[in-house]
């Protein structure tokens, strides 16, 4: 059903017209942040660089918790006998010539020429919370600093840093928190993801603190007045500093849950054939909210995958239940973003904190499982700035090495940041004057190999 | 210290027949200008009436909402209110300091603040791992519980040796990323002098780091153990490595070689040169010359600190930034709480009794909002804090009968919390919940006391005013039902939620405005009742230490 992708060009039905409008005009602030940004970072800079418009204004990362195995999807390995593929044995052609992919992604093998897939990313490292730090930061775990992710990253330098003013904060991750490293780091709570919390593929989007059950816009504003009269202490001290704070934060909240800005959050304002398009399914709904937050121009969206890919065991099962969600929802989102022109000016990046071992585990407990592998995985990059139909780098037979052009963290997001003209050697603000930068290839056992030239 | 004590004459408003002051000031601070009791007062006040500053004192409810969420983390229910502002006693507040500093949610809060500072928390950014976090956590609460003198409290955390699984104190030298020499040098210069190592000269950090050049680790054969110890030999043997290379011959490391190297010698911050005598462990040496009466630095920066925790600001401040050119606000109050906390045998209960009970710890928090910022170096007021992340959820589900699930990412069995144990207790920084997330519980990374951000944000608004969470606290919590119970008379359901609530009764002002809400209509009865308890717990009253 998906094969007529090509012409989803067709027209807009009324009621989405409208929503676009409105969220292009929640946009200008994003687009003016960007601009704000490119000035705050280039007189930062102790040389300046040669100036270029950043191409990608935002990001949607999808994060396969856990580790997803790379050589059942996207380095398929189909001679590599039994032991290593397991029941997958089925590779499918994509619309690019000379890349395959797994057969569990039919819906992907139709968007290959938007995407490109790196298949020597490594870092050698198998550790769940270290690894996904690694992947994350793009810093040596064990270090003196707790860094802050790419996404609270974006959210001071493309957000609160470039006078980014919209009402939805600048990093929301969709729907859950990752947890287990701090996404902040020293950048602290303001930089720290908003987390909808809810369910996107429910009757109504529940996000927490935005939009409440049972509770009528009636009955909300009268709450309000009653709270703002029976606030006896704060009524008795106008214009305490500490006070005033709360009563700006007080009134931002009140503008997203009375205000029109959380109809970013309602998906039925959405074609119901697109929305079946995406999936009628956690994931599948995740990817349309993202989509409509990078509309109303927010900087970085991450997916925290609805799932856990950690499959040390019972891992044919899952695979065969999780990736065709996910095919669903990241081929659509791909085919979305195009449609609307805003796969050049949004990076969509997705992988795990590593991939599997390509040789299965038979031996009980796992009894058919892959364990954590860090020597080399993949990675899929869309748009911002990334061209399509590329393939970077490859592993040896059985999927156990980087054959060729090694591809490490600090190269995968140094290319992310260079696209959103984010200067990798700028300094950020830690609370102890520490010398700390977006990136640091001089840290004891960081590895580069350069950034993605070839597909940027 | 009792004599210093004179009790807050409640009823001298009335009986002196003074103009009724307007009722709202009356509610929060009362109408006589406060005059200095305690030594430490005359002091403060000395300073404020070189400005002119005429402080007032706040009342026994604003006084017995402070005392608890400042003393134990835990609000005061319905009839610890009730019974307090009923006491006619005139000691009141005095004997409430005292009952408090023996509760055991004291020993809860107090191991919870010290676990921010020792950074106890079982992964990320260092893997302490769950049961030495446990173990850690476990030696903290008991020393408070138990009032262990500050100065042997220290001393086991720089001296200890042992398995992290079953020595608390040891985790203190793992509980750091940096676990060179200079990194626990600059990690013990932060806990126990306040100081900021990166603003001394670089070689006070390296002779400083001497004393700790033989703390070893190795691991054990059971998983994730490791044993922190005194090695004698690690200086050397390092030393030997390092000198290899340049010799460009294979190490030899003889007697010969040892000898040259000559005894290790520290440098004291004071700038004292120890010559180490290798039978003695030299964090031994270290820890000595640290608690010894005579060094300065040591109470100087715990006193500091726990003013900054009562107080809401350091007598230097921030509290963990001390530095010639960062000068205390009032040196003589410093100087008098450093000389009688020595004098007590470094008793930390008595230092927090000798603020808790003093004339300035009384003083109301109501402030000219234009001159607010001027004052708060001379403690003219008691600043309104938002209540910490912790205390807050603990709050809200007191209030309401209910409870948060806490829970590790970290796949080991230590992270089943009993349903109601509250988050001032919790012994793991990773054992954690959306809502200490967001409010800004720290991440126990750095030590420092700025790693706790309590600055309002629009999403924890919005989690307060409408999120599911806590809404469903308010439509199904047990406490708040039997006080809603439409068998009740309404005044006294109103009088009861805000005793449990604001731990005070409500005034006619505000019963009238109640009583408005609850007949127009807009909602029907009891979802009346749950709004005016949502609103209680958003105002600033429930939401601020005050």
């Amino acid at each position: 059903m998906n094969g007529k992708n090509g012409d989803s060009l067709n027209p807009v039905p009324p009621g989405s017209r409208l929503t676009r409008r409105m969220a292009l005009r929640q946009g200008l602030c994003g687009a003016a942040g960007v601009l704000l940004a490119d000035r705050f970072l280039t007189s930062a800079r102790a040389q300046p660089k040669p100036s270029v418009t950043p191409k990608a204004k935002s990001v949607i990362q999808v994060f396969l918790w856990g580790g997803m195995s790379h050589s059942d999807t996207w380095d398929p390995k189909p001679d590599a006998g039994y032991d290593y593929t397991g029941q997958f044995r089925e590779v499918i052609p994509t619309n690019v010539d000379g890349i395959r992919l797994g057969a569990l992604f039919p819906n992907l093998a139709k968007q290959a020429d938007k995407f490109s897939i790196i298949r020597s990313m490594t870092h050698r490292n198998n550790g769940h919370e270290t690894a996904a730090y690694l992947m994350q930061t793009g810093h040596m775990p064990g270090q003196r600093l707790a860094y802050p992710c790419i996404g609270a990253v974006f959210a001071l330098l493309k957000g609160y840093n470039a006078g980014y003013k919209g009402l939805i904060p600048p990093y929301v991750v969709l729907t859950q928190p990752q947890g287990r490293f701090s996404e902040a780091g020293f950048l602290g709570s303001r930089c720290k993801p908003f987390a909808t919390g809810g369910d996107p593929n429910a009757s109504r989007f529940e996000v927490e603190g935005v939009i409440a059950r049972g509770i009528t816009d009636q009955r909300q504003k009268a709450r309000r007045d009653l709270l703002q009269s029976l606030n006896t202490l704060g009524n008795a001290q106008p214009g305490q500093p500490e006070l005033v704070l709360a009563r700006d934060a007080e009134q931002q909240a009140y503008s997203l849950i009375l205000g029109e800005g959380k109809d970013v959050f309602d998906l039925s304002k959405e074609d119901t054939k697109l929305r079946d398009r995406y999936g009628r399914h956690t994931f599948g709904q995740d990817c349309l909210a993202a989509r409509r937050l990078i509309e109303a121009g927010v900087p970085y969206v991450t997916i925290n995958y609805p799932g856990g890919w950690d499959t040390h065991s019972n891992h044919f099962q899952t695979m065969n239940r999780q990736c065709p969600n996910l095919d669903q929802g990241l081929a659509t989102l791909l085919q979305d973003l195009a449609d609307r022109g805003l796969l050049e000016s949004t990076v969509v990046w997705c992988c795990g904190e590593f991939g599997r071992t390509p040789k299965v585990d038979w031996q009980p407990p796992w009894n058919g499982g892959r364990n954590h592998f860090g020597n080399v995985f993949s990675v899929l990059v869309a748009g911002g700035g990334f061209k399509g139909g590329q393939l970077v780098g490859s592993t040896d037979a059985k999927g156990e090495e980087p054959k060729d052009r090694p591809v490490y963290p600090i190269d995968l997001l140094g290319s992310i940041y260079e696209l959103a003209g984010i200067d990798t050697d700028a300094k950020l603000p830690h609370p102890e004057g520490a010398d700390a930068r977006v990136l640091d290839v001089r840290e004891a056992g960081a590895k580069t190999a350069g950034r993605l030239k070839e597909i940027m | 210290m009792k004599r210093f004590w004179f009790p807050i004459i409640v009823g001298w408003l009335a009986s002196n027949g003074l103009a009724a002051p307007e009722p709202k000031a009356a509610l929060f601070e009362e109408a006589r200008i406060a005059t200095p009791e305690t030594p430490l007062d005359v002091l403060i006040f000395r300073g404020l009436a070189k400005k002119n500053i005429r402080p007032t004192y706040c009342t026994d409810a604003v006084f017995l909402r402070r005392a608890y969420l400042d003393i134990i983390g835990t609000l005061p229910t319905a009839d610890e209110a009730r019974a307090f502002l009923n006491d006619p006693s005139l000691n009141k507040r005095c004997a409430l300091v005292d009952r408090l500093l023996e509760r055991d949610e004291y020993a809860d809060y107090w191991a919870m603040k010290w676990s921010d500072l020792l950074r106890v928390k079982a992964e990320f950014p260092v893997n302490l791992w769950p049961n030495a976090a446990q173990a850690y956590h476990r030696w903290i609460r008991a020393s408070i519980r138990d009032n262990k003198p500050y100065d042997r409290f220290a001393r086991e955390l720089l001296t200890s040796n042992g398995s992290n699984f079953r020595i608390g104190p040891v985790n203190f030298y793992r509980a750091m990323q940096d676990r060179s020499p200079e990194g626990i040098a600059a990690t013990v210069a932060l806990t126990f002098m306040g100081v900021r190592a990166e603003h001394w000269p670089s070689n006070t950090l390296s002779g400083m780091a001497a004393f700790f050049s033989q703390v070893s680790y190795k691991p054990t054969r059971e998983w994730k153990e490791e044993i922190v110890y005194w090695n004698p030999d690690k200086a050397l043997a390092a030393a030997l490595l390092a000198a290899a290379p340049a010799t460009n011959a294979a190490a030899q490391p003889g007697p010969a070689t040892l000898a040259q190297k000559g005894p290790l010698v520290g440098l004291l911050p004071d700038k004292t040169k120890v010559k180490l005598p290798p039978d003695r462990d030299p964090r031994e040496v270290f820890a000595d010359w640290l608690i010894s009466p005579q060094n300065p630095w040591f109470t100087q920066a715990l006193v500091n600190r726990v003013w900054f925790w009562l107080l809401g600001r350091g007598l230097i401040h921030e509290p963990d930034d001390i530095r010639p050119d960062n000068p205390p606000s009032n040196p003589a109050v410093l100087a008098l709480l450093q000389r009688e906390f020595v004098k007590s045998g470094y008793d930390i209960k008595k230092l927090y009794r000798l603020i808790l009970v003093s004339r300035t710890y009384q003083l109301s928090s109501s402030f000219p909002a234009d001159k607010i910022e001027q004052a708060a170096p001379l403690f003219a007021y008691y600043p309104l804090r938002r209540l910490d992340a912790e205390v807050l959820i603990d709050a809200i589900n007191k209030v309401t009968g209910t409870s948060d699930l806490y829970t590790s990412a970290i796949p080991e069995p230590f992270t089943f919390i009993p349903a109601n144990k509250p988050a001032i207790a919790l012994p793991d920084g990773s054992i954690t919940s959306p809502f200490l997330e967001l409010f800004g519980r720290p991440a126990r990374a750095t030590g420092l006391a700025n790693e706790r951000v309590n600055r309002p944000m629009p999403s924890q608004r919005m989690h307060l005013l409408n999120s599911s969470h806590i809404q469903r606290k308010l439509e199904s919590g047990p406490v708040l039902r039997q006080i809603l119970n439409p068998m009740r008379k309404q005044q006294e359901i109103i009088e009861e939620l805000y005793l449990t609530i604001l731990s005070r009764f409500p005034t006619s002002e505000e019963v009238t405005k109640v009583e408005a809400y609850m007949r127009s209509g807009v909602v029907n009865g009891s979802e009346a009742g749950l709004d005016l308890a949502w609103a209680l717990i958003n105002s600033d009253e429930f939401l601020y230490r005050h």
